[in-house]
C-alpha cells in the first residue's frame, strides 16, 4: 500500500473547478514533483495535502490514516513556502525550535534537534541571526530545517526555489535532494520549472487544467510525453503536423516526404491529420549513421548557444529545430542550405491531444 | 524669496504653538511672588486628590489598553486573514467614535446600563469602572485599530499563519507567539495613544461620576490659579512622553523594513 494516497480529489472555488479527479499514489521516501504552468492546480493539491484547503470531494490518506477531518496543525506535515515564511521575531535557532516547542519537547532535546538540523543545512554558525540578516538562500535552508525538525511524515515544498537567483537555485535544489535522500522523507515538490522537476524527482506529475496529464519518471516524461501539452511543456520539442499515409505500416507524410513510424497507427485511416514530436537532440545533419530515417529541409536559421548549435529547418509547412554539440571542427549550416536531417524512427512520437 | 516665506511660515507656526505653552509654563512657575519656583507643582503632587485621580486614570488606562489589545489584535488579524472583504466596514465602524461625541456614547451607556436595566452596571462602583473602561476602549478604537492594522500590513500574516499551523501551532499560539510579537511596535503605539486619551478624558469620567484625572483638572482649574497651569504642563509632559516612547519602541523592531 502506498504511503500517501490521493483518491479522486476534486476542488472548486465557487463555480470554478480547479482540480478534476486527481489520483496519485506516492511511496514512502519518494520524491514527487507536481509540474505545470501557473493556475494548473498543482499548489491547490499541495495545499489540500497540507490541510489549508478542503477538497470538494475525494480522500487524502497518509500512512493508512485519512486526513480528511484533521486540521493543518493536527497533520504531521512539514511545509516550505516560496516566501520563506520565517518568523521575523525569532532568530534562526528559535525558528527551527518552534515546532518542537509547540509539541512540548523538553529543552535539551529541542536544542539537540535544532543543532542537528542546523548542521544538516550547514548553518550552525548563524543560529543567533534574525531572518532579515540572512540571504534568500539561507532563509530557505532555515525554513527547510524548521520543517524537518518536527520529523514530519511528509514534506511539502511549494515552489521553494522560485524567489532565488539562478545559481543559488541550482545548488539549493541539489542540497534539498541530498537531504531528502539522506532522511528518506516522502516529499512533494511543486514547481513550474521543468529543469528543476527533471533533475531532482523520482517521479513527476505534469498537471494541466486541474488534471494530471502524465505521471512518470523524469526519463519517461521527457522521452515519451503522453500528450501534446506534456510534449510542449517539458523540454523543447518539435511538433510536426503530418498526415497518415498508411496506418498499417505506420507511414506518414510530412509535406511531400514520407517516413515510417515504428508502430502501427491505430484508429486512423489514410489522410487523417496526425501530430508527431521530435526532440531537437534526436536528429543530426552531420552524422549519416545517426538513424534510419531522413527528412530534407532548408535551413532557416542557426544559433550558437555555447555547448550546442541550434539549427532551424523548414520541412513542408513546419519549422523543426535540432541541436548539434559544439565542435571546433564543425561547419554549421548557413541560411538557405538544403540539408538532410537524420534520426531514428523510434524518436518520432505520436502525440495525443 | 521662496525660502524667506518658508522660514516665515515656520517661525509663525512655531510661535503659534509654543508661545501659549511657554506662557503657561512661565505662569505655572510664578506662584511665589517675585521669583520662579515649583511651588505650584509641589502643591499639585502633594494633593491627595491628584494622587488618587492620577492613579485611578493610570489603572483605567492599563485596563483599557489590555482590553483594547485583546479586542483589536484578534479582530484585525481575523479580518485580514479570513474576511478581507469586510475590512472597509470594520474600518468604518472603528472610525465612528471620531464622529460620535463622547457625551452621546456615555448617555447611551447610562440609558442602557442604569440600575433599572437588565445589566445594571452603573449600580455598583466596579460596574461603573468597567463601563468607563469600555467607553475609553471605544474612544481609543480608531487609533488602536489603525495602528494594529498598519502593523499587520507589514507582515505576510497568511503565510506566517500557515507556516505556524504546519508546525502544529493552534490559534492561541499563533496569535500569542507569532502575530502579536510581530505587531508589538504597532500595538505599543496604539497603547501609548490610548494612555494619552484616557489620562486627559473628561466627559465620560465626569458623567459616570468616577474620580479620574480629567474631572480633577477641571475642578482644580475652576478654583485655583497656578495649580491648573502646572497640571496642564504635567498633562502635556505625559502626552509628549507617550509620543517619545512610541518613537523609542519603534527602534526595537527586529524585522527589516517591508519590501514594496
Amino acid at each position: 500500500m502506498s504511503f500517501l494516497t490521493l483518491t479522486n480529489i476534486q476542488k472548486s472555488f465557487g463555480p470554478v473547478q480547479v482540480v478534476h479527479g486527481f489520483d496519485m499514489a506516492i511511496e514512502k521516501g519518494e520524491f514527487v514533483s507536481f509540474l505545470g504552468p501557473s493556475g494548473c492546480g498543482k499548489t491547490t493539491v499541495l495545499r489540500m495535502i497540507a490541510g489549508f484547503e478542503t477538497p470538494s470531494s475525494g480522500s487524502i490518506v497518509i500512512d493508512g490514516k485519512d486526513q480528511g477531518t484533521l486540521k493543518p496543525n493536527q497533520r504531521n506535515i512539514g511545509m516550505v513556502f516560496q516566501a520563506y515564511a520565517l518568523f521575523p521575531n525569532m532568530n534562526v535557532h528559535d525558528n527551527v525550535a518552534f515546532g518542537l516547542k509547540v509539541a512540548g519537547s523538553p529543552k535539551s532535546e529541542t536544542d539537540t534537534r535544532v543543532k542537528q538540523m542546523l548542521s544538516l543545512i550547514k548553518l550552525e554558525h548563524l543560529a543567533d541571526r534574525f531572518p532579515y540578516q540572512l540571504s534568500g538562500g539561507q532563509q530557505q535552508r532555515v525554513a527547510l530545517a524548521r520543517a524537518l525538525a518536527v520529523k514530519p511524515q511528509v514534506l511539502l515544498l511549494d515552489e521553494p526555489l522560485s524567489a532565488l537567483d539562478a545559481k543559488i537555485r541550482v545548488s539549493l535544489r541539489e542540497e534539498i535532494r541530498q537531504i531528502q535522500q539522506q532522511l528518506g522523507i516522502t516529499t512533494v515538490f511543486v514547481t513550474h520549472d521543468q529543469e528543476e522537476a527533471l533533475s531532482i524527482s523520482d517521479r513527476i506529475v505534469v498537471m494541466n487544467g486541474g488534471r494530471a496529464d502524465q505521471i512518470g519518471t523524469p526519463f519517461e516524461i521527457y522521452n515519451t510525453p503522453a500528450t501534446r501539452f506534456v510534449a510542449s511543456f517539458v523540454g523543447t520539442l518539435n511538433i510536426i503536423e503530418a498526415k497518415v499515409a498508411d496506418p498499417a505500416t505506420g507511414a506518414v507524410a510530412i509535406g511531400n516526404q514520407q517516413v515510417s513510424l515504428k508502430e502501427q497507427i491505430a484508429g486512423m485511416k489514410g489522410g487523417d491529420p496526425i501530430s508527431l514530436a521530435l526532440r531537437p537532440e534526436a536528429g543530426s545533419i552531420a552524422d549519416s549513421a545517426k538513424g534510419d530515417t531522413a527528412l530534407t529541409g532548408e535551413v532557416v536559421s542557426t544559433s550558437f548557444l555555447g555547448s550546442v548549435i541550434r539549427t532551424k529547418l523548414r520541412i513542408g509547412s513546419d519549422v523543426i529545430s535540432f541541436d548539434m554539440f559544439n565542435d571546433p571542427g564543425l561547419t554549421p549550416p548557413t541560411f538557405g542550405d538544403n540539408v538532410t536531417l537524420r534520426f531514428a524512427a523510434k524518436d518520432l512520437l505520436v502525440i495525443r491531444e | 524669496m521662496k525660502k524667506i516665506w518658508a522660514w516665515g511660515a515656520l517661525i509663525f507656526g512655531l510661535l503659534y504653538f509654543t508661545l501659549p505653552l511657554i506662557g503657561m509654563t512661565n505662569f505655572s512657575l510664578k506662584m511665589r511672588r517675585g521669583e520662579y519656583s515649583f511651588d505650584a507643582y509641589a502643591k499639585v503632587f502633594s494633593d491627595p486628590r491628584f494622587q488618587e485621580t492620577f492613579t485611578y486614570s493610570i489603572m483605567q488606562a492599563l485596563f483599557t489598553i489590555a482590553f483594547g489589545v485583546l479586542l483589536v489584535v484578534p479582530t484585525a488579524y481575523w479580518v485580514r486573514l479570513k474576511l478581507p472583504g469586510l475590512r472597509p466596514y470594520i474600518e468604518f465602524i472603528t472610525l465612528l467614535p471620531l464622529v460620535i461625541p463622547a457625551i452621546v456614547i456615555v448617555f447611551g451607556y447610562i440609558r442602557l446600563y442604569n440600575t433599572s436595566s437588565w445589566l445594571p452596571l452603573t449600580g455598583s462602583i466596579a460596574g461603573t469602572n468597567v463601563l468607563l473602561m469600555f467607553g475609553y476602549a471605544i474612544l481609543a478604537l480608531p487609533y488602536m485599530y489603525r495602528a494594529v492594522d498598519t502593523g499587520l500590513r507589514t507582515i505576510d500574516i497568511a503565510t506566517l499563519t500557515e507556516a505556524a499551523q504546519s508546525l502544529g501551532a493552534g490559534w492561541a499560539t499563533i496569535l500569542g507567539r507569532i502575530i502579536l510579537p510581530n505587531v508589538l511596535v504597532a500595538v505599543l503605539s496604539g497603547a501609548f495613544l490610548t494612555f494619552a486619551i484616557v489620562i486627559g478624558e473628561f466627559t465620560m469620567a465626569a458623567l459616570l461620576n468616577r474620580p479620574a484625572f480629567g474631572p480633577y483638572m477641571q475642578l482644580l482649574g475652576a478654583n485655583r490659579a497656578y495649580e491648573p497651569a502646572a497640571l496642564a504642563v504635567i498633562a502635556f509632559g505625559i502626552t509628549w512622553g507617550c509620543l517619545g516612547l512610541i518613537q523609542l519602541v519603534s527602534r526595537f523592531q527586529k524585522s527589516a523594513p517591508p519590501k514594496a
